[in-house]
């Protein structure tokens, strides 16, 4: 075994520039692949963190007949003392914070322009809303007992032509069916990064909300952040609550765990089409080490040596550029991953419904994804490797040593 | 004791259409420990004949016999492991691994054969030693002469020990010289290991060391003869 490799890696060092480039059309396809993988990892726990951190939290607890689609104010549809209710939920331990929150639909009007916006009533000082609050571009932040101000996010701002300070109508259904309308001040400017978020989104006091909507002492959701993620399924059972619906960041972001789900598969069919054309280089660099060394198989032959140890000695071959290849890969791609691990992609308002993505993508390289495309390529060059080596270990050694030098 | 037999051999290639009869019915037994030439002009069988007897290639028809063994129906590995172990080849071409040195081209039919490696390396040094090598053991073909080449080939012919060497025109590419001096280490090796040695020949400067003479033409054995018989050549 030992002979073989050290003659597999001599007879690659014939023609030390053909097998560089081999092994780099090797590591070129694993780099790029690894950029992909990171990427589609890097995006979707961007919206999936997206939407943990802006939407769904890790948990949500809301009434049995609460129906998010409806937006529903009704009180049946509600949770009360949702105060009370978020602090038993804070006192678990796996729990880092529980806020209630009061979603109703509406619309913003200027003189000239107007929007439909989609309006959460929020604890301003719960440490769940802090993206918002590290967000904010300018004016302030909201307070609790703030009656007139509302924050609105860049986009919505850019597309009403508002700035801090500036006075807005805010038009709400409310929980008899009513529509209340009142003025209220821009108090500040937000941003998460998400468009498909920050377009549509406006914040009030919850204690503003609930009046508005004469909503009273309700809210729609208890919204969890946990400590672990992992946790979540055995929060899900400490919690006794039979009037309560308990929705998970699982259930609540299923269309976005689906599309990974099927981008993944895509992309394994992607990932193999890729390193297929970069072991078309292998191929083509292994049928011509056969043809040149032609003869040199019927002498290895003739002195005995068995057509599947000619075999094992081309795949030898494959396998040491295969490893090389890789090594190279795993360092290019490394490098880039790196890169955009650090700086990420910019991607503007790359909106899907129902995902919300950060306008700027930062690669995550798992070590799952990394080992098994370093796995794939090897395969992949080792199978390219194969059809020559079998060509050469069927060669006759007379006709073999018959071919021209 | 006989090393070889050919009975009644006929070898025939096809290109395209064209068949042609390298060997038309020949038939010939090598004794244990003889020293003989196959001669005859370009294209008269002798190197087709020296492929079939090596269990490099098969016989259109007729059987060939190595050490009693019927090997005219072996399948590709049965015909390699008849070589490995009985049969050591010397091409005109030396036919050396040109990424192995001296030392591991000597020691490769050993390593095929699964010799330990101290078994291997007093065997390599020895041979080499018996053809004026050992000091270039760790040389590799391309900082070799032609006439080390081929000595190192004689070397790796004789490392697995085996019963027969052929060798096709050994000395075809080397000068007077360095032919000269491969004959005699064929001769004295031949002399002091009993190994049978056949060799395909042109040249009349290496037809005079043969103790037998079997010349061909058009695929048929026209002359079969001890060297002694031979006015020019009389041992």
């Amino acid at each position: 075994m030992i002979q073989l490799l050290k003659m597999a890696f001599r007879n690659l060092g014939r023609n030390r520039r053909r097998s560089f480039f081999s092994a780099l059309a090797v590591g070129m396809g694993l780099a790029l692949l690894m950029l992909f993988a990171s990427f589609i990892e890097g995006e979707m726990g961007s919206a999936i963190d997206s939407a943990i951190r802006l939407q769904s939290g890790h948990l949500q607890v809301r009434a049995q007949s609460y129906d998010e689609g409806k937006t529903s104010l009704k009180w049946e549809d509600l949770i009360e003392d949702p105060d009370q209710v978020a602090a038993q939920i804070a006192s678990l331990a796996p729990v880092r914070v529980a806020t209630p929150r009061l979603f109703a639909s509406g619309f913003v009007s200027t003189r000239n322009e107007s929007a439909g916006v989609r309006v959460y009533g929020i604890d301003p000082l719960s440490e769940a809303n802090d993206p918002y609050r590290i967000g904010m571009l300018s004016g302030e932040f909201l307070t609790p007992d703030d009656r007139e101000g509302i924050l609105i996010g860049q986009p919505l701002a850019d597309k009403l032509g508002l700035k801090a300070g500036d006075r807005v109508s805010l038009s709400v259904n409310t929980s008899n069916g009513d529509v209340q309308e009142q003025a209220f001040s821009i108090r500040g400017i937000y941003s998460t990064w998400t468009g498909g978020f920050d377009g549509v989104t406006i914040f009030l006091p919850l204690t503003k909300a609930q009046a508005i909507t004469q909503a009273e002492n309700h809210a729609s959701t208890i919204f969890v952040l946990l400590k672990d993620a992992s946790q979540t399924e055995a929060v899900v059972a400490a919690l006794n609550a039979p009037r309560l619906q308990i929705l998970t960041w699982t259930e609540m972001n299923d269309v976005i765990i689906q599309t990974e789900d099927m981008a993944n598969s895509y992309m394994g069919v992607f990932y193999l089409i890729v390193l297929g054309i970069s072991a078309t280089v292998i191929i083509n660099t292994q049928i011509m080490s056969v043809f040149e060394r032609t003869r040199e198989i019927g002498i290895l032959s003739a002195v005995g040596m068995k057509g599947r140890r000619i075999l094992a000695m081309f795949l030898a071959e494959s396998s040491l550029l295969a490893v090389g290849g890789i090594v190279l890969g795993l360092i290019l791609g490394g490098l880039v991953v790196a890169y955009f691990t650090r700086y990420g992609f910019y991607i503007g308002n790359f909106g899907m419904t129902g995902i919300l993505i950060m306008d700027r993508i930062y690669t995550q390289l798992t070590l799952q994804d990394t080992v098994s495309l370093t796995m794939m390529a090897f395969i992949v060059t080792l199978l390219a490797g194969l059809y020559p080596a079998v060509a050469a270990s069927r060669l006759e050694p007379v006709e073999a040593l018959r071919a021209e030098k | 004791m006989e090393v070889a037999r050919i009975e009644n051999v006929y070898r025939a290639y096809k290109t395209g259409t064209l068949e042609t009869q390298a060997l038309r019915g020949v038939s010939l037994t090598i004794a244990s420990g003889e020293f003989t030439a196959l001669v005859g002009p370009s294209g008269s069988g002798k190197t087709t004949l020296l492929q079939l007897i090596g269990c490099l290639d098969l016989p259109t028809s007729g059987e060939v016999f190595i050490n009693g063994q019927d090997v005219s129906h072996l399948n590709r590995d049965q015909r390699a492991d008849m070589r490995r172990g009985t049969i050591g080849f010397v091409f005109q071409f030396f036919a050396l691994i040109p990424t192995l040195t001296a030392y591991e081209n000597v020691e490769m039919p050993l390593l095929l054969n699964g010799h330990a490696s101290a078994e291997r390396r007093e065997r390599v040094m020895h041979l080499l030693a018996s053809v004026a090598m050992a000091d270039r053991a760790n040389h590799r073909p391309d900082q070799l002469s032609g006439g080390e080449q081929q000595r190192v080939a004689v070397a790796r012919a004789l490392a697995p020990e085996p019963t027969l060497i052929l060798a096709d025109e050994p000395t075809a590419n080397l000068d007077t010289s360095n032919g000269e001096q491969v004959m005699e280490i064929m001769t004295r090796l031949n002399k002091e290991t009993g190994v049978t040695f056949v060799f395909a020949t042109h040249d009349p400067r290496v037809i005079k060391y043969a103790r037998r003479v079997v010349t061909l033409r058009d695929g048929k054995v026209v002359e079969d003869r001890l060297a002694a018989e031979d006015a020019h050549g009389a041992r």
